[in-house]
C-alpha cells in the first residue's frame, strides 16, 4: 500500500488558473460582439489574428526556454495577452501591427522577463504602447466608422483585404479617428454643440462606443460576480477619472464630457480586462485603489493635455512601474497587529 | 442573543462530515496491543514509572512528567508492560519515538480511583493538581496541558470562558457527535473550568451546521448562565484566533495569548475529560475519533482507547485498502499524512481519514504564480500569501517575516484556493523552519563568540598580570639598585669630586676597620653590628639576584644570546645569597654571650697599619669585584648592540657608571697605597 505523503491542506478547491483565463476570455465576449456589430469584422479579425500570434510566440519561446510547451499553453494567460491586443488595436490596423504588438507583448514584455508571473509591465499594454509610438498614423487613423454589420459596415472579405493589403489604400471610407480623438481636436476650434454633431458621435455618447463600453462593463462585473478580479481597482479607476472630469474638464466647449470619457475609448476595457492584470498590479486591496486611481487620473491628464488620443496602456505602464512600491507601502494590518508593517525590512527587524 | 462578529477571509470547503454522523459512538474495544507514546502532549516528554514486565491497572499512571509543563500517561485497560521502545508516533515527519507497549489482559480492571465529588469545597489548586495528574492536555488542537492553561498569568483575569464545539473543518464530526450525545457531561466539565476561572461569560460556540448538536447542547445548558452561540460554518471559524474574533470582536494580540484579552478557549471532549477526572476519578485514557473517507466502508466515531493503533480502527470501520490513496490524521486542510497503520491513536487524534485517490486527488503540478491574489482574499489573518510565498521561495526570509509570516496559523485556505496549485504552506513552513534554523544558528555562533571573546579577555587578563608582576621585580631590582647606589653616593659624599670621593672611600674603609676593631674590643656590639652588615649583605645580594633573574627573563622571552651568560650569572648570585643566608644563620646561632677575646689590646702602633693592611685588601676586592661587574656589562652592552636591542642605552648608561666606579675604586686602592707607603715611610 503506497500511501501519498503530502504537506497539508489534502483538499484543493476547483479554481485553475486556466480556468480563470477561461472566464476572462468569455468575459470579453460581450465586448467583441458589441465591437463586431457597430464596427465590422475588424477586431475579430485582429483578435483571431493576435491569439494565433501570441500561441505561436509562446509555444516559440516556451521551447527556446526549454519550458514545457503545452503544460504553460494551457493556462491561457498567451490567449488572453492576444485576446486584449485585439480588441484594442484599431479594427482596421494593418496585419503587421498588430504582430509586432503581439510579439513585443509575448516576447518582450512576457517571456523574457521569465514568462507568467514574472513580467512588472503589462505584456499587451507593452505591446500596444510599442507600435502606438512606432506607427502613431497607423494606430490613430485605422478605427473604423461606426457602421451596424447588417449595413453600411465594409464586408468581411474588404476588412481581410484591408488589414492585410501590402499598402495602405485610400480606406477612409470608413477609417478615422476615435470620438475621444476628433472631439479633442475639433473643440479647439467649434463649440460643443458644432462638434458633436459629427456622424461618429451619433445621437447617444459617442456612436457604437456607448455600447461596447457597455458589452465590456457587462463582461466586467460578471468577473466580479464570479471573483475573478475584485472591485477595488475598476471603481478607483472610474472613480479618479470621473473626479478628475468632474474637477477639470467641466466645461464641454473646452474639454471631452465625463461621459466621452467613460464611455467612448477603451475605458471600460481598460478598467475591467487591462488594469486588473494580476501579474502587474498591485497586491493589497488598499494598494489596489492606490493603484486603480493613480491610472485613472494618469488617463484623464493624457487624454486632456497629452498628445495621444486615448491613454490606458501608458497609464497602466507608468503605474506598474509603481507597483512595487505601492505594495511596500500598502500591506494589510494583520490579526492582532496594532498597525500594518509597512516599508521594505530593515536589519533591525525581527 | 450576544452579539456576533466575523473574520476576514475564510473558505467554504464541502464539509462531507455526513460520512460519518450516520451512527452512534461505538465503542472501540481493546485492541491487542497499546502503543502509548511518552509525549502526547505540549512540554517535557513524560518518564516511565513502570518497568517491563509489571502487571498494571487500568488508569494506573505508567510515566510521569516532573517539569512543570507535562501531564502523565497512563494505562487505558488492565495488562502487562511489554516493552518500552521506540516506535512511529503520530507526527507529520513520520519519526519514531518512546513508547510504552501495554498488552491488555481483557479484564478491564480499574485501579484505584479518586473521585472530587465536593470539589467546590476544595482550594482550586487541588482540583488542578487533579487535572493534571488526569493526563488532560487540549484535545481539540496542539495538546497543551490543560491544568496550565487553565492556570492564566495572575494579571490575567479570564472574563469569558468559550468552549469550542466549532468542528470547522471538513469530515471530523467527532466533537459535534460528542455534543449530541453527551452534552450533559460537557456541561459537567465546564462548570469544573468556569469555577477554576470565575469568568463572566460562559459561551458554548457551534458552527450552524450541526443543528443536532446545537439541540442537544441547549437542552443541557437550560437553567443555565451558559450562553450557545450559533457561529456562521466558515472555515477556519474553529480556529482559536478566529473564534475569539468571532464572539467578541476582539483580537488575540500578535505573540500573546487569549487570556491577554480576557479570554480563553477549551475544546469540548477536553471539558468532558475534566469532568471525568474530577467527579470520576478517571485519568485521560480515551477519546472519541472520527474514522472517515471513502475508502472505509463503515466510517464513524469511535471510543478509542488511547494507544490503538490506527490499522486496529481501520479494520473495524472495514478499510478498502486497494482504494486507500492518502492516509491523514486530523482534517482535511490541517491534518498530516501517515506514512503506515501501525501509529497509535494519542490524546490529539481527532480524525482519520482514509481517502480514495479521487476524493483528496495528488496535487496537480505547481504553476507559476500570477499574484491573483485569491489568497489574500480567503488568509483569516490578513496576511498576504502570494508575497510571503514569493520571498520564501527567494529565500529572502527577512522579507517573508516582514510580512508576519509567524503569524501564519497555517490554516491552508490560500492553498486551498490558489489556481496555480502551489503548496503555499508548504513553502511557509520551509520559510519558518529555515528562520528558526538561522536563529538557532546565530545564537551558537553568539554564544561561541561571547566565549571566544571571554577567553581571549582571560588570557589578556592572566598576560596583564604576569606583566605587572615582572614589572614589580623589575622595580624591586631597581630599587634595590638605587639603593646601593645611594650608598655609594653616600660613601663618595661629593660624586662630582672624585678625590672627595675616593678620600671618602677610605674613610669609610677606615671607619670599617675601625668598627671591626672595636666589634674586637666589644665583642657584644659586634656581634650585633656584623648580623647587622650580614643581613644587610643578604638583602643586597637577594636584590641582585632578583635583578638578574628579571633580566634573565626578558633575555629569555627575547631569545637573546646572553641568556647562558645571564643564568651563569644567576647561579653566581644564587650562590652568593645561599652563601649569605648561611653567613646570617651561623651569625644569629653563635653562641650571645661572646667569650671574652683573647687578645683585645693590641700594640697602638701596629694599630693604624693593621687598620690601614686589610682595608687594602678590601679595597682590591672591592675593585676586582667592579672590574667583573663591568667586564659583564661590557659583554651585555655589545651583545645588545649588535641585536639592536632596546636596553641597549640603559646599559650603555650603567656601563659607563660602573667604569666610573671601577676608576674610582682604583684610584682609592692607589690613594690607599699611597697612604699606606706613606705610613710606612712615617714609622
Amino acid at each position: 500500500m503506497a500511501l501519498i505523503q503530502q504537506s497539508s491542506p489534502h483538499a484543493r478547491g476547483a479554481r485553475s488558473t486556466s480556468r480563470v483565463m477561461l472566464w476572462v476570455i468569455l468575459a470579453t465576449l460581450p465586448g467583441l460582439l458589441a465591437q463586431t456589430l457597430f464596427f465590422g469584422w475588424g477586431n475579430l479579425i485582429n483578435v483571431i489574428l493576435c491569439v494565433a500570434v501570441a500561441l505561436a510566440a509562446e509555444s516559440a519561446m516556451l521551447a527556446i526556454r526549454k519550458r514545457p510547451i503545452a503544460f504553460f499553453l494551457k493556462d491561457n494567460t498567451a490567449a488572453v495577452t492576444g485576446l486584449l491586443l485585439g480588441l484594442s488595436l484599431p479594427p482596421l490596423a494593418p496585419w503587421w501591427v498588430s504582430a509586432v504588438a503581439v510579439l513585443s507583448a509575448v516576447i518582450l514584455a512576457k517571456q523574457l522577463y521569465g514568462g507568467l508571473g514574472s513580467n512588472p509591465f503589462n505584456p499587451a499594454m507593452v505591446g500596444y504602447a510599442l507600435v502606438l509610438v512606432s506607427f502613431p498614423v497607423a494606430m490613430t487613423t485605422n478605427w473604423a466608422q461606426p457602421g451596424l454589420l447588417w449595413e453600411s459596415a465594409p464586408s468581411f472579405g474588404d476588412t481581410l483585404s484591408t488589414i492585410f493589403s501590402a499598402q495602405q489604400t485610400a480606406v477612409d471610407a470608413f477609417t478615422g479617428a476615435t470620438p475621444l480623438d476628433s472631439y479633442k481636436h475639433q473643440i479647439a476650434t467649434h463649440t460643443a454643440s458644432e462638434v458633436l454633431k459629427s456622424p461618429i458621435f451619433g445621437d447617444g455618447v459617442a456612436h457604437g462606443w456607448e455600447w461596447v463600453n457597455a458589452a465590456f462593463l457587462v463582461g466586467g462585473l460578471l468577473l466580479l460576480a464570479l471573483r475573478i478580479i475584485t472591485w477595488h481597482i475598476p471603481l478607483a479607476m472610474l472613480a479618479a477619472i470621473s473626479i478628475m472630469s468632474l474637477a477639470f474638464g467641466s466645461d464641454a466647449d473646452q474639454y471631452a464630457p465625463l461621459s466621452l470619457h467613460l464611455l467612448a475609448g477603451a475605458t471600460m476595457l481598460g478598467a475591467f480586462f487591462i488594469a486588473t492584470d494580476p501579474v502587474s498590479a498591485a497586491t493589497s486591496h488598499q494598494g489596489k485603489l492606490i493603484y486603480g486611481a493613480g491610472i485613472g487620473i494618469l488617463v484623464y491628464l493624457i487624454r486632456t493635455w497629452g498628445n495621444y488620443p486615448d491613454a490606458i496602456a501608458f497609464s497602466v505602464l507608468l503605474m506598474n512601474f509603481a507597483v512595487p512600491f505601492i505594495d511596500h507601502y500598502t500591506p494589510p494590518r494583520t490579526y492582532g497587529h496594532h498597525k500594518a508593517r509597512r516599508g521594505i525590512p530593515t536589519r533591525n527587524q525581527g | 442573543m450576544s452579539k456576533l462578529w466575523s473574520f476576514t477571509g475564510g473558505i467554504h470547503p464541502p464539509e462531507r462530515k455526513e460520512l460519518s454522523t450516520g451512527r452512534a459512538i461505538e465503542n472501540a474495544g481493546i485492541p491487542e496491543q497499546l502503543i502509548l507514546p511518552l509525549q502526547q502532549h505540549i512540554g517535557s516528554p513524560a518518564e516511565t514509572i513502570v518497568a517491563v514486565g509489571d502487571k498494571v491497572l487500568k488508569g494506573q499512571p505508567l510515566a510521569a512528567v516532573d517539569g512543570p509543563v507535562g501531564v502523565p500517561v497512563h494505562a487505558p485497560t488492565s495488562g502487562q508492560i511489554e516493552a518500552i521502545i521506540q516506535h512511529p508516533v503520530p507526527h507529520p515527519s513520520g519519526m519514531s519515538d518512546w513508547c510504552i507497549l501495554l498488552r491488555p489482559d481483557g479484564e478491564d480492571t480499574w485501579g484505584e480511583r479518586h473521585p472530587l465529588e465536593d470539589y467546590r469545597n476544595l482550594d482550586r489548586e487541588e482540583v488542578l493538581a487533579a487535572i493534571r495528574n488526569a493526563g488532560i492536555a487540549g484535545m481539540g488542537g496542539a495538546g497543551f496541558p490543560t491544568n496550565i492553561k487553565l492556570r492564566p498569568p495572575r494579571d490575567r483575569k479570564v472574563s469569558t470562558l468559550i468552549l469550542n464545539g466549532a468542528e470547522c473543518e471538513p469530515y471530523i464530526t467527532a466533537d459535534d457527535m460528542v455534543m449530541r450525545e453527551r452534552a450533559p457531561e460537557i456541561i459537567a466539565g465546564l462548570k469544573v473550568m468556569a469555577w477554576i476561572l470565575r469568568p463572566e461569560r460562559c459561551v458554548i460556540a457551534i458552527e450552524d451546521n450541526k443543528p443536532q448538536a446545537i439541540a442537544s447542547v441547549r437542552a443541557a445548558c437550560a437553567g443555565t448562565q451558559i450562553e450557545v452561540m450559533v457561529i456562521p460554518t466558515k472555515y477556519p471559524s474553529g480556529g482559536e484566533k478566529q473564534l475569539v474574533q468571532i464572539l467578541t470582536g476582539m483580537e488575540v494580540p500578535h505573540g500573546g495569548i487569549p487570556a491577554d484579552i480576557g479570554v480563553m478557549c477549551q475544546n469540548v471532549s477536553t471539558a468532558i475529560a475534566v469532568g471525568r477526572a474530577v467527579f470520576q476519578g478517571e485519568p485521560l485514557i480515551s477519546r472519541i475519533t472520527t474514522v472517515t473517507g471513502e475508502a472505509v466502508s463503515n466510517p464513524g466515531n469511535f471510543e478509542v482507547l488511547l494507544g490503538t493503533p490506527v490499522s486496529y480502527l481501520l479494520e473495524r470501520s472495514a478499510l478498502n485498502s486497494n482504494r486507500l490513496n492518502r492516509l491523514v490524521m486530523g482534517g482535511p486542510m490541517m491534518g498530516y499524512t501517515l506514512q503506515g497503520t501501525e501509529i497509535p491513536l494519542i490524546k490529539t487524534s481527532n480524525c482519520i481519514i482514509a481517502a480514495t485517490a479521487s476524493e483528496l486527488p495528488d496535487p496537480e503540478p505547481e504553476q507559476p504564480c500570477i499574484r491573483c491574489g485569491s489568497c489574500a482574499e480567503v488568509c483569516p489573518m490578513d496576511l498576504l500569501p502570494q508575497q510571503m510565498f514569493w520571498h520564501a521561495k527567494a529565500e529572502e526570509f527577512d522579507k517573508a517575516e516582514h510580512l508576519n509570516l509567524f503569524d501564519c496559523i497555517e490554516c491552508g485556505a490560500c492553498s486551498y484556493v490558489c489556481p496555480s496549485s502551489i503548496p503555499l504552506v508548504q513553502y511557509y513552513r520551509f520559510a519558518k523552519g529555515e528562520i528558526r534554523t538561522q536563529q538557532a544558528e546565530q545564537l551558537k555562533a553568539d554564544r561561541a563568540r561571547e566565549r571566544f571573546e571571554a577567553r581571549q579577555a582571560r588570557l589578556e587578563r592572566e598576560a596583564a598580570e604576569k606583566e605587572a608582576k615582572r614589572k614589580e621585580r623589575a622595580r624591586a631590582a631597581a630599587e634595590a639598585q638605587a639603593r646601593k647606589q645611594a650608598e655609594a653616593s653616600a660613601a663618595a659624599a661629593e660624586p662630582a669630586d672624585d678625590r672627595a670621593a675616593k678620600a671618602a672611600m677610605v674613610q669609610e674603609a677606615l671607619a670599617r676597620k675601625k668598627a671591626k676593631a672595636d666589634a674586637v674590643a666589644t665583642p657584644a656590639s659586634t656581634e650585633v653590628a656584623d648580623v647587622n652588615a650580614l643581613r644587610e649583605q643578604l638583602d643586597k645580594a637577594r636584590g641582585k639576584l632578583a635583578n638578574m633573574q628579571g633580566m634573565l627573563d626578558e633575555a629569555r622571552a627575547a631569545g637573546a644570546d646572553s641568556v647562558e651568560k645571564l643564568e651563569r650569572a644567576v647561579a653566581k648570585n644564587q650562590e652568593r645569597v645561599q652563601r649569605a643566608e648561611e653567613a646570617l644563620a651561623a651569625a644569629q646561632e653563635a653562641p650571645q654571650p661572646t667569650p671574652e677575646p683573647v687578645a683585645p689590646v693590641q700594640s697602638p702602633p701596629s694599630q693604624e697599619a693593621a687598620q690601614v693592611m686589610p682595608d687594602l685588601a678590601e679595597l682590591e676586592a672591592q675593585l676586582d669585584k667592579a672590574r667583573d661587574k663591568l667586564a659583564t656589562m661590557q659583554g651585555m652592552l655589545d651583545e645588545a648592540l649588535a641585536n639592536g636591542a632596546d636596553n641597549a642605552e640603559k646599559l650603555e648608561r650603567a656601563v659607563a657608571k660602573n667604569r666610573q666606579r671601577v676608576e674610582r675604586a682604583e684610584s682609592a686602592l692607589a690613594e690607599a697605597r699611597h697612604q699606606l707607603e706613606a705610613q710606612a715611610a712615617d714609622q
